[in-house]
């Protein structure tokens, strides 16, 4: 792995006695595209609000490119683009003038800006919004202004945190094809997300968190291989016998899940499964083979009951 | 540190650049944000001054003949305004806007994750309202010149004085603004219950010492009545003792630098989440 431009070593979080992050151990490469996943108060944003260096860590290493945000808060922040997860572009102002008045924060003249944020409408598709107020825009458009808005300062890492939650599916695609783009480009991508689709469309590799510690780590595809099976036959009995006819599975499958409304039978041939439980003389109400998918990963490792 | 940034000095530049001027970086948001109600801006900059002095330097000073010691009602009353103009765009500015750049639209999170600091932050809103404010008091100056209000010829430095007047009283409200975590009518309440009782209480329409002793505390520690009597001895040249003149100039000056510090702490603060 070349030389990382972000390292966390046992970092830690705490407000008073709770432990938000609880001591992670993480290595972002350059260029590479990286995720955390999690469910609701896993730790997901106050490890970012650390990378981004907003936030002051109560304990452990961290450092983004070479350097130690806590002490060189505004040198990490002049390199990084950062999409938090509430849009705090300014209402008050024009789409461009919010482009204008970020570069600015970087000590960028309005000359050179100005290029820029025509340029950065182009990318993000509101070219024709420019002179927009920004309370006029849909909720994908603000998203996009606020991404044009972080690559502002041609940043070397783009920390994007929960940047489709919200989002209607052409717009959540609209996005993840830009992020391609900018990953075509070489920029450094670090993401949080609780949706799996957009794991695995984005991220090389991920980490999954839940309760401030790190689950697993690898490739969307590694992690699967890992924590799942290659596909998953899903069979529907009626309510209140699924339980009875999980007893009979025995053999079937590598493992299997019972749920409440239908059972989950992990294997390497969903197929082949099915007709052994047919030949069981069992008959599921309806069945389904699927490939495996992150979302197995994610409910096997952080489990199923709501976090609220 | 030199060693991670050798050969990129652009990241260098611009954290160079954000230390030195990022203070103005936020001002100058703060002033095109301003843009956006210009036009309210303009129209109470020009109405206040025509409605007041006509109301209370024309109208009412019929009552007081004889004005009040060397001066005209109108010229008594005159300096307290252009004074109380400065309080009302401050207050205005620090309480609703910067409560909104925490919450509803929280624009200090956005200038945080780029290079600028808390206490920049802080001094930047404070530059952006110190432009208003003066703004504002040249356009009521020259309102208060074309009423006859300012004998003097260095009357126009009531300008300063009054700007002084609504920085401090603005910045320690600003201080309070930053730590308010929702809005529960607090800043209703700063308007009813400390900016009109100091309006009314501090030597604005009657001297002070018209006052019973038990209420004249509340014109000695209001920063209004020092920056009244000044732009009152800066106008018609109004007498008092030179160590009470030190008083009017120190006090507020004091009172802004205590609320900015305290705001840059508390904004730094609030932050670092």
């Amino acid at each position: 792995m070349p030389q990382p431009v972000i390292r966390a070593s046992n970092l830690v979080k705490k407000y008073k006695d709770f432990a938000a992050v609880g001591g992670i151990d993480f290595e972002i490469a350059p260029g590479e595209s990286f995720g955390f996943l999690g469910p609701n108060g896993a730790g997901k944003s106050t490890t970012m609000r650390m990378i981004g260096a907003v936030s002051t860590r109560t304990g452990g290493e961290l450092e983004i490119l070479g350097l130690d945000p806590d002490k060189y808060g505004p040198e990490v922040r002049s390199q990084l683009g950062v999409v938090p997860q509430q849009d705090n572009l300014d209402v008050d102002l024009r789409v461009r003038d919010n482009l204008i008045v970020y570069g600015r924060y970087f000590g960028l003249p309005t000359r050179t800006i100005a290029p820029r944020a025509d340029e950065l409408l182009g990318f993000a598709q509101l070219s024709d919004r420019a002179k927009a107020r920004v309370e006029d825009l849909s909720g994908g458009m603000k998203r996009r202004l606020t991404i044009a808005r972080a690559l502002i300062n041609d940043p070397k890492i783009l920390l994007l945190d929960e940047p489709t939650t919200g989002l209607d599916p052409q717009a959540r695609h609209i996005l993840w094809d830009r992020l391609f783009r900018l990953k075509e480009q070489g920029t450094t991508l670090v993401l949080t997300t609780h949706y799996m689709d957009e794991a695995e469309q984005l991220c090389d590799r991920l980490v999954v968190v839940d309760k401030g510690s790190i689950m697993a780590e690898g490739s969307p595809a590694d992690l699967i291989r890992r924590f799942s099976s290659r596909e998953v036959l899903e069979v529907r009995f009626g309510g209140g016998r699924n339980e009875e006819v999980a007893s009979q599975l025995g053999g079937i499958g590598d493992r299997h899940e019972v749920l409440p409304d239908r059972i989950l039978v992990y294997s390497q041939d969903g197929e082949a499964e099915l007709s052994r439980i047919h030949q069981l003389g069992l008959k599921p109400i309806t069945s389904l083979v699927r490939r495996s998918s992150l979302e197995d990963v994610f409910l096997r490792l952080t489990g199923r009951s709501l976090i609220e | 540190m030199s060693a991670v940034h050798e050969g990129r000095s652009t990241p260098d530049v611009a954290t160079a650049k954000a230390r030195r001027w990022g203070s103005w970086y936020v001002a100058e948001h703060r002033l095109r944000s301003m843009r956006a109600y210009a036009q309210t801006i303009l129209a109470t900059s020009i109405g206040n001054p025509v409605v007041y002095l006509f109301a209370l330097g024309v109208g009412l000073a019929t009552l007081v003949p004889t004005g009040v010691g060397d001066a005209t009602y109108l010229q008594f009353v005159a300096p307290a305004l252009l004074a109380t103009a400065a309080v009302t765009v401050a207050t205005e500015e620090f309480t609703y806007p910067v409560l909104m750049g925490f919450k509803w639209n929280p624009i200090f999170f956005g200038m945080n994750a780029a290079p600028i600091s808390g206490t920049q932050i802080a001094n930047g809103l404070a530059l952006s309202v110190l432009a208003r404010i003066l703004v504002t008091c040249v356009i009521y100056f020259l309102f208060m010149l074309a009423f006859g209000a300012v004998p003097s010829p260095i009357g126009w430095l009531a300008i300063l004085a009054a700007t002084l007047t609504g920085t401090a009283i603005g910045l320690a409200i600003m201080a309070y603004t930053c730590t308010v975590e929702e809005d529960k009518g607090q800043m209703a309440v700063i308007m009813r219950f400390i900016v009109t009782p100091l309006f009314l209480f501090s030597g604005t329409f009657f001297p002070l010492t018209q006052l019973p002793l038990y209420l004249q505390w509340i014109g000695w520690i209001s920063p209004l009545w020092h920056g009244t009597e000044l732009g009152r001895l800066l106008t018609y040249g109004y007498e008092e003792p030179i160590w009470l003149t030190v008083i009017h100039v120190v006090y507020p000056l004091a009172l802004a630098v205590f609320g900015l510090v305290a705001a840059q702490r508390i904004i730094t603060r609030r932050l670092d989440k």
